[in-house]
């Protein structure tokens, strides 16, 4: 286990050394003390390491993350596992405003609350909430899977395109061409798998899917002129 | 961009230490807003009204200032000089003419009332709080800012907070965009704005709902109603502090709440040196939601 403690070493310090590890490293274990919601920790990983933070973070934590798994034990501000290709990232805590956003690849968990805007245009990340969402999240979302455990606010899927979007608790509303559809068999098979690598204690058939209605994102030659 | 901080006391002991902790917040805030900072810090009542005047040229301006308000006002009014602001005590009664006094001067009144003094200059955080000996403050409560402008100019008014009544303050972190019309209406009630500042009128809004008689909460919920743009205020009254942010809620909140004190932070950065953080209740207030403490 390699300890960095933030309160003797700069964050650019730390970064390097993270970003510094190969496939082929054996220092597969990191800790990180006194992160004391410093901005941009452990962001650009591209190893098979594990780094634990311990304590809360600042604006885009994880971020760009490739491989690592990187666990935050207090809660994460804003933007955390921004761009995420692949890997995991769990915070104990809650997230703030953009979670996850345009992320291509990886899970992200949230085991407390994500705040707004989670999964904003996320383009293949799997994000579970454990707890509940903000208003505008999985805006734009392309591809991926959003599941929360809890209640998603307003304007939920707004815009949406692929994403597939699955809430247990109310919606408060959805968002623009975003509907409530039918959940098929393998619907229940991928929020089996989700629920399981997330650590969460739900039955995938106490969930409702959203998702695109397909109505905004072809052209319409009636909106010719608009464009 | 812009920080703010806010520090609402619930344990009296706190009190002596409160200039303190809001300056190590302050100062973490220095890179949302290193253009200027200021603070309103709610001290203990004095007997009298507290006035907290600046000038650029403190030398000149408060040169004999007291003994001028004195024989003006016809009681003694005390003058306690800090860098470039001043704090007067005088008798209510003696406002108007010592108001026309300080005007004649040149001599600009930051805000007024019992318990709150007000401290803003153009700076970094650190060299303000510095100037102002903000650490060695006590008080109840108070609130703290960090600027980067956009909305108007890199001045010592443009800076916050801003206080227009008695005992009244709030900081901004966004930008009105409905500031004008609002500044219209407000003045055919003749209240005016002293800058072009978008966050001057913020506070003359909740400063006039205020004198109809709303209650801090009941002002904040109106503000959601009639302020457009982007915000998060936090505000301070004379026994309260109050939180609120737009619907959209970008401009970030972190929140934390210990038996001991009720703390407001741009980002939990500002609130890591609290004591006893690790224990406290931290959360992201929700947008739309008016919070608010009386004591």
């Amino acid at each position: 286990m390699q300890t960095i403690d933030l309160a003797a070493t700069t964050l650019r310090e730390l970064n390097a050394a993270l970003q510094g590890q190969t496939a082929s490293t054996n220092q597969t274990e990191w800790e990180i003390l006194n992160p004391r919601g410093a901005h941009a920790l452990a962001v650009g990983l591209d190893a098979p390491i594990e780094v634990t933070v311990r304590g809360s973070t600042g604006y885009y934590c994880a971020g760009m993350n490739k491989q690592a798994t990187v666990r935050i034990t207090g809660s994460a501000g804003p933007g955390v596992a921004e761009n995420m290709m692949s890997g995991t990232v769990v915070i104990d805590g809650d997230a703030s405003q953009y979670a996850g956003a345009t992320g291509r690849g990886g899970l992200l968990v949230i085991k407390g609350n994500a705040s707004s805007r989670c999964g904003i245009s996320m383009k293949g990340i799997d994000i579970v909430v454990h707890g509940s969402i903000g208003h505008m999240s999985a805006f734009m979302a392309q591809k991926g899977n959003l599941v929360v455990l809890g209640d998603a606010g307003d304007g939920l899927g707004d815009s949406l395109y692929e994403a597939r979007l699955f809430v247990r608790g109310a919606v408060k509303g959805l968002g623009a061409d975003c509907v409530e559809k039918e959940m098929r068999p393998e619907h229940l098979e991928i929020l089996r798998d989700l629920l399981a690598r997330a650590e969460a204690d739900a039955s995938p058939e106490e969930f409702r899917r959203y998702g695109s209605a397909r109505s905004l994102y072809h052209f319409r030659v009636d909106n010719a002129s608009a464009y | 961009m812009c920080g703010i901080v806010g520090l609402f006391l619930k344990n009296e002991a706190l009190r002596p230490r409160l200039g303190d902790m809001l300056t190590d917040m302050l100062v973490t805030m220095t890179d949302r807003g290193p253009d200027s900072a200021g603070i309103a810090i709610y001290g203990d009542a004095a007997d009298g009204l507290k006035m907290t005047v600046q000038s650029d040229d403190p030398g000149t301006a408060f040169a004999g200032l007291a003994e001028a308000l004195s024989a003006t006002v016809g009681k003694d009014v005390s003058v306690r000089v800090l860098d470039t602001h001043a704090v007067l005590t005088l008798p209510e009664a003696g406002e108007a003419d010592a108001r026309a006094l300080l005007a004649g001067r040149g001599i600009r009144v930051m805000g007024s009332g019992h318990a709150m003094e007000i401290f803003k200059e153009v700076g970094l955080p650190r060299d303000v709080a510095a100037r102002f000996g903000l650490r060695a403050m006590g008080g109840s409560h108070g609130i703290g800012h960090t600027r980067m402008a956009t909305e108007s100019a890199v001045t010592t008014l443009g800076a916050h907070p801003f206080s227009t009544g008695a005992d009244q303050c709030l900081v901004h972190n966004g930008s009105l965009s409905n500031h004008n019309a609002v500044r219209r209406t407000l003045s055919y009630r003749g209240i005016h704005t002293e800058t072009e500042n978008d966050t001057e009128v913020a506070a003359c809004y909740i400063t006039a709902r205020l004198a109809d008689g709303a209650s801090l909460g009941q002002a904040l919920e109106s503000a959601l109603d009639d302020l457009d743009g982007f915000y998060t205020f936090v505000v301070g009254t004379r026994t309260g502090f109050g939180v609120v942010r737009d619907p959209i809620a970008c401009k970030p909140a972190v929140m934390a709440e210990t038996p001991e004190y009720v703390a407001f932070g741009s980002e939990y950065r500002a609130l890591v040196g609290l004591p006893g953080i690790e224990a406290a209740r931290v959360w992201e207030p929700e947008p739309a939601t008016v919070y608010f403490w009386e004591r």
